[in-house]
């Protein structure tokens, strides 16, 4: 589907705004997210970067459709979004492999209810796991292989499907900086090989310049877009381009200069958030 | 003895593998860590059984205690090759594991049922939640003089005494072990547009699946010291409480003994191959 990339396939999002039930917040309300406008065209990668509590993680469940509740509108090619749909993939920053499953298992769960062929699905699987690089690996459990390569599986998780958007949730912010360098670099890589609309958050604002064709800053209290910067260099990009280094320094500055926040904000879970809770038995 | 009440940390032992990423690392040191122990510690744990049986022995021939108190090993050995022989033992123990898995089998499969409805199902744990947190509070034992008033002292009562036992750790971790599943996980499901049924079996029950087999090897440790207590409290045809009752009131100590022994290496048995059989259901715990 990726392949077919019209003009239309593009994300719209318009005067989003979320509010949660807060007892710590004035007015018992607490406002996450305010006034966001985003226009993301086919292909794009968009890297959201901020600091904690400014919404971007909320931004992305939105997106995704976990949680329903929210003012204004997101529109993926023209239509809007309503719950979770195989046409949004994700990568969480924790991995979130099922345990139970061995590598190749994990990521077809990604096709468990696509309508194609057993065949097909076994193809599609193989195909990404060479993506990710991880050929050999297939038959092992997710408690034997290390952070950095759950979180491959775990991006070819999020791809197999061919989804139109990508969505990344802090995907290496649990990793070590090795690894961290090494699997956006393979980002870059896999995001150029498969051309797909892919939005990041992130509060690394290195990451963000490195691998954003646009970096959206945001702002907390309530969360909001601070200014959008666009990192016009060529991919696949260098670390030491001074471009790039001055781009990152002029995005890193919105962070220094912002005035101290003021007493953190406990955020409460997503209202949409699947919980288990209720009683439970004392025993 | 509190049959129905599992020990503290006893009970669902598997939360810490759940849903949390296990590092290499970790995975290593939980891999070497036990054959250090285990090939040192299989020799030392001989020690104090061979020492015990020792010092018997020398208090038996020396004749330091009370002899009809205590007898000795020599007597204690000839006893059991009596009951082997004339085949008492083995009519006595099939009549009791046969009990003991009688009813292990029923609590454990109402146990599953009730504790899955319990976990799956809110409005079911609102109306019946209340109820059964209420139930399993009541010692076990206490329902002895119930069951023996409805159903006598024959083989009916005493299943329906196992069952009672069997059931309570089953549905306790049946329930507990799915309503522990990782939030995480189950947005992984949503995300991936798995419907109810396919939540349940493909989420939901694998990450409950080590609770769920604690409460089952708990619950066959339980039925089997229920099937001893059973078999003292309801005096009632064969098995081998009766063995330690029949002992008990000839004041032969020899038969008490080796009905004791019986008893622990059965519940010895039972507790090593559901240990080893737990390791193989849940390799990818990484145990």
């Amino acid at each position: 589907m990726n392949a077919i990339a019209t003009p239309t396939n593009e994300l719209h999002i318009r005067g989003l705004a979320k509010r949660y039930a807060s007892t710590q917040a004035q007015g018992g309300e607490l406002q996450v997210l305010q006034d966001i406008d985003l226009h993301v065209p086919a292909g794009q990668f968009l890297s959201i970067v901020g600091a904690s509590g400014c919404g971007k993680s909320t931004l992305l469940r939105l997106v995704l459709g976990l949680d329903d509740q929210y003012e204004g509108r997101i529109e993926l090619d023209g239509q809007s979004i309503s719950g979770t749909g195989p046409e949004r993939g994700i990568v969480f920053q924790d991995h979130r492999l099922f345990p139970w499953l061995n590598v190749a298992q994990n990521i077809a769960v990604g096709l468990r209810n696509a309508s194609i062929s057993a065949a097909e699905k076994r193809d599609r699987v193989a195909e990404h796991v060479a993506l990710v690089g991880l050929e050999g690996f297939e038959q092992s459990w997710p408690h034997q292989i290390s952070g950095g390569m759950a979180q491959r599986v775990a991006i070819a998780r999020g791809l197999v499907n061919r989804p139109r958007v990508l969505l990344l949730d802090e995907p290496f912010g649990a990793l070590d900086a090795l690894t961290r360098s090494r699997l956006q670099n393979e980002l870059q890589r896999i995001w150029q090989k498969e051309r797909i609309t892919m939005l990041l958050v992130t509060h690394d604002v290195e990451e963000a310049v490195f691998l954003g064709d646009r970096v959206v800053v945001m702002q907390p209290n309530p969360g909001r877009i601070r200014r959008i910067v666009d990192v016009d260099l060529p991919h696949p990009r260098s670390r030491s381009d001074p471009r790039f280094i001055a781009l990152r320094d002029d995005v890193l500055g919105d962070f220094l200069d912002l005035p101290v926040h003021p007493a953190p904000v406990q955020r409460p879970w997503p209202q949409g958030a699947v919980t288990t809770g209720g009683l439970r038995l004392a025993w | 003895m509190s049959a129905a009440r599992p020990p503290e940390g006893a009970q669902h032992r598997s939360a810490q593998h759940e849903g949390t990423p296990v590092s290499v690392d970790r995975a290593e040191l939980a891999t070497l860590a036990p054959l250090r122990s285990q090939s040192a510690g299989r020799w030392r744990g001989l020690v104090l059984p061979v020492a015990f049986i020792a010092l018997w022995w020398l208090s038996a021939r020396f004749e330091i205690v009370n002899s009809a108190l205590l007898v000795s090993p020599a007597k204690v050995l000839a006893t059991a090759w009596e009951q082997i022989e004339t085949g008492r033992l083995f009519r006595a123990l099939s009549a009791s594991l046969a009990r003991e898995a009688t009813g292990f089998l029923i609590g454990t499969t109402a146990g599953l049922v009730l504790g899955a409805l319990l976990g799956l199902s809110p409005l079911f744990n609102r109306i019946v939640g209340p109820s059964f947190n209420t139930f399993k509070q009541i010692s076990l034992f206490a329902w002895i003089p119930l069951i023996s008033v409805w159903f006598g002292l024959g083989d009916v009562a005493k299943v329906v005494f196992l069952s009672l036992a069997a059931l309570v750790p089953v549905v306790v971790n049946t329930c507990d072990g799915i309503r522990t599943t990782p939030p995480g996980l189950l947005e992984v499901a949503r995300v991936y547009g798995y419907t109810r049924w396919q939540t349940i079996t493909q989420v939901v029950l694998p990450a409950a699946l080590p609770a769920i087999f604690t409460g089952i090897y708990l619950a066959l440790i339980y039925s089997w010291l229920a099937t001893i207590g059973a078999e003292y409290l309801l005096v009632a045809g064969h098995g081998i409480g009766n063995t330690l009752v029949e002992g008990s009131e000839h004041f032969r100590m020899d038969l008490v003994i080796f009905g004791m022994v019986v008893i622990g290496l059965v519940g010895w048995l039972m507790n090593a191959s559901a240990r080893a059989l737990e390791r193989r259901l849940s390799r990818w715990t990484g145990r």
